[in-house]
């Protein structure tokens, strides 16, 4: 896919991402973000959004819920958690896509919790 | 992209989540039937598109127009203490398709919504999973009145829909029908699953 040069009032929200649109870490709509240490203070120097993101990552959330809570465009928000994830500050728990065989064990625990709630 | 995920070893646990996907036309029950089975109140968030994705979204003629945000909208299910399920809904109008791909990329299954009444409405969505291919999916026929103006197989027929595609109506404002959706597209996951690691489809 090719990327198309930003101009003018469309690339503000992506400014303090340093222009970059894509994240380097796996992090789609559902992926559940956590800080890597539920005792640790806030790192310190961060952007006021990645702040944000940090403090609400204490509970574990995903990308969208973060993106949504803190009004935060979905682009931004996979960016900014790229960072704090490459800082080591968040950690990305793994995203059960059904693309390989060995997610059966998952989706059958799933199929399991739907005949739990919808009986 | 990078497939790597950072670790570390300060006790995660086993935390993992996943994706279906509610497509369907403008007002076909979509949001209706998250709203049914979420346990929080269906969010809708603005998805401002990726850049990527701009390419399909031509600007030029609105040199007004500085970003294209579309609500999306979506619920979660916590199946299993860690075990938790995002229901995403698609944009109905055709001119979103863009976001799809987006939306779409790593869920594990999909039901497209139908209005019997408005069969018409379905025809893109149908048309992105047959080409897609890589979800499974199935169709729901949302009883609006209480009951269908056709048969399933009539509107199998209809839609051109191939014989092994689940099609099952429900009553999208209906909790318990409404997780039955979703139960029926997980065992059809399950049952196209292959044993052997080898591309579906």
């Amino acid at each position: 896919m090719s990327i198309r040069r930003r101009r003018g009032a469309r690339i503000r929200p992506y400014t303090f991402t340093g222009g970059r649109t894509r994240s380097r870490h796996p992090l789609m709509v559902q992926t559940l973000v956590s800080v890597a240490d539920a005792n640790a203070s806030a790192p310190p120097n961060l952007l006021p959004e990645s702040q944000s993101i940090y403090e609400l990552c204490r509970e574990a959330r995903s990308v969208a819920e973060i993106s949504a809570e803190l009004k935060i465009p979905m682009g931004v928000t996979q960016v900014l958690l790229s960072d704090l994830a490459d800082q080591g500050f968040v950690y990305i728990h793994p995203t059960i896509t059904g693309h390989s065989p060995s997610e059966n064990q998952v989706l059958e625990r799933a199929l399991r919790g739907l005949e739990r709630l919808f009986q | 992209m990078d497939s790597n995920v950072s670790s570390n070893s300060t006790g995660h646990g086993s935390l993992v989540s996943t994706k279906i996907v509610i497509a369907g036309g403008f007002g076909a029950g979509k949001t209706t039937l998250v709203g049914s089975v979420s346990e929080i109140p269906p969010v809708s968030t603005e998805a401002v598109m990726t850049e990527a994705s701009m390419d399909h979204d031509d600007t030029s003629a609105t040199p007004g127009k500085i970003t294209t945000t579309v609500a999306m909208d979506f619920g979660r299910l916590t199946l299993e203490r860690e075990l938790i399920m995002y229901m995403f809904g698609t944009p109905g109008q055709a001119r979103f398709w863009f976001m799809w791909d987006d939306i779409v990329r790593g869920a594990v299954g999909a039901v497209i919504v139908v209005d019997s009444r408005r069969l018409a409405d379905c025809f893109d969505a149908i048309d992105y999973f047959e080409k897609n291919q890589s979800i499974p999916y199935i169709v729901a026929l949302n009883k609006f009145d209480g009951e269908l103006d056709y048969t399933v197989e009539e509107i199998r027929e209809a839609l051109e829909i191939a014989p092994d595609i689940p099609i099952i109506d429900f009553d999208a404002r209906d909790r318990r029908s409404a997780g039955g959706v979703l139960k029926r597209l997980l065992e059809y996951t399950l049952s196209r699953r292959p044993s052997q690691p080898e591309l579906v489809g």
